[in-house]
């Protein structure tokens, strides 16, 4: 990545704050995910409003960056490593909407499933922690395309699998749950629509991480084997 | 659906190089001197059959300097003097070899330059000019020659029933496909074009980026221009040059979005400075 600085100083400034806007569009849909689980944990009937807001101004950002990215393209025709970050901007901010949604989606779970007796969420920390890997694998998504950082993305390529294997675990846990007792079917299919939620935005933080390698080394490793982005990576 | 159109041919396009064309002409390790100056420095390129080859550069790079020593046209100054190669295939001719004729060159290789230069002379004798210098007498073969690259240079239609006028009657865009349909009627196997639309609007750009386009279906094409974004509409190939010295060459969709090199990074994202 170049770090000279654009001879128009305007262009300089354009993208800077469309990037900006990308991270902080980036850092409220973490606390978002954060707040939907603390509804899921909790009950708060007040964090489940608040997610529920919030996620109106999560679209609005993602409408505003995918204009500013239109700008750039139609006004500067950006080349090379611009074009790559204005292309990767503007499909970080689809997958961080959809995580947006998917936040949603755990605090409108949380609602229902504290409606059906809230002592069930308590039962499956496999929900939380995966929750944990998720938000941990989207912070370090967005770390890496603060940094411009291809390396420290990888971690979260690798992550999503962790987070693929606890929705399975959780899944076969409910399954049982539901079988021994089949009251807790409504109830037990809501906590599976909360763990199938998490598991999505880990799929999301795997996309941006796949876009900030893509921005850094200009490789786009989507639907390429582990091996094989490494091998890339450390590529200079 | 256009859309749809234009990906779709250029995942084919993309298919089609894979099997990458012959090359054309290659420059071999050429040096050029305007004086004691060194303008260019030790190039190595291979122009490619059927390509559309763009050198990119900021201005004084050798760009220009480079195109002309294709057709020769350096030897018109004194003091002038290449080093190295350039050779045409498939004959294997080095262009630049002493015994070598520069008006046999300039038959094989046409330019366009960016300013319309038409002779102050009719729509049809503009054309039927180099077909005269090569000695064609006939009128009927030469109506049917200048029809020809008429409709080539997609300027037929619109010149048809006034090929009696006077060349400067004709628009600037006019008159540049008019120059290309001069360069056309010797049938040239490579065009070389030195900033061919920088005087013209963005219509007349377009025409003539579509007729570009067209052209490589028949013949070899080497552009030099200063806009970048019509070096990736319209190459194939791109070069970037800079202080005489060949940066980086590779292909068009590939040094776009992903250059090798830093410097062509710079230029290319106008970081350069």
């Amino acid at each position: 990545m170049g770090v000279t600085e654009h001879i128009s100083k305007a262009f300089e400034a354009d993208l800077d704050t469309t990037r900006t806007r990308v991270l902080q569009m980036g850092g409220l849909v973490e606390a978002q995910i954060l707040a939907a689980i603390n509804a899921y944990i909790s009950g708060s009937q007040e964090l489940v409003e608040q997610v529920i807001e919030n996620d109106q101004r999560v679209n609005g950002y993602e409408v505003a960056i995918d204009g500013a990215c239109s700008q750039l393209l139609v006004r500067r025709q950006p080349a090379a490593s611009d074009l790559r970050m204005v292309m990767a901007m503007s499909k970080i901010v689809t997958d961080l909407e959809r995580i947006g949604d998917e936040a949603e989606k755990i605090a409108r779970m949380a609602k229902e499933i504290h409606a059906h007796g809230g002592h069930h969420a308590q039962r499956f920390p496999a929900v939380r922690h995966a929750s944990q890997v998720a938000v941990k694998m989207l912070r370090q998504a967005l770390d890496g395309f603060a940094r411009l950082d291809a390396a420290s993305v990888t971690e979260v390529l690798k992550e999503d699998s962790e987070i693929d294997n606890e929705f399975r675990s959780v899944l076969r846990q409910l399954i049982t749950y539901m079988m021994e007792d089949p009251r807790t079917i409504t109830i037990g299919v809501e906590i599976i629509w909360v763990a199938k939620a998490i598991e999505r935005i880990g799929d999301h933080a795997k996309n941006i991480a796949e876009q900030v390698i893509y921005i850094v080394k200009g490789t786009d490793i989507r639907h390429t084997s582990f091996r094989d982005v490494e091998r890339e990576i450390a590529k200079e | 659906m256009a859309a749809a159109v234009s990906v779709a041919s250029a995942l084919d396009a993309r298919q089609d190089e894979q099997a990458q064309s012959a090359p054309k002409a290659e420059a071999k390790s050429l040096s050029f001197y305007y004086g004691e100056f060194r303008a260019l420095k030790n190039l190595d390129l291979v122009v490619h059959e059927q390509c559309v080859t763009a050198l990119i550069g900021p201005s004084g790079c050798g760009k220009s300097t480079f195109l002309r020593c294709f057709n020769r046209m350096h030897d018109l100054y004194p003091g002038n003097r290449y080093e190295g190669e350039i050779r045409l295939y498939p004959d294997n001719t080095n262009l630049l070899a002493p015994g070598v004729d520069p008006i046999e060159v300039r038959m094989r290789l046409s330019m366009v330059f960016q300013k319309p230069n038409p002779f102050p002379k009719s729509i049809f004798e503009n054309v039927a000019y180099g077909l005269r210098v090569r000695g064609e007498r006939s009128r009927r073969s030469l109506e049917d020659r200048v029809e020809e690259a008429l409709r080539g240079a997609a300027l037929w239609d619109e010149v048809k029933d006034r090929l009696e006028d006077l060349a400067f009657n004709l628009s600037g865009g006019q008159q540049q496909r008019l120059c290309i349909a001069r360069a056309l009627a010797t049938d040239p196997e490579i065009m070389l074009f030195d900033e061919p639309t920088s005087a013209l609007d963005p219509i007349a750009t377009a025409n003539i980026e579509e007729l570009i386009t067209d052209l490589k279906t028949k013949l070899t094409i080497l552009i030099v221009t200063h806009n970048m974004q019509q070096a990736a509409r319209v190459s194939d190939y791109t070069a970037y040059m800079y202080l005489g010295e060949l940066i980086e060459f590779g292909r068009t969709d590939e040094l776009f979005i992903k250059p090798k090199n830093k410097q062509t990074e710079d230029y290319i994202t106008g970081r350069f400075g």
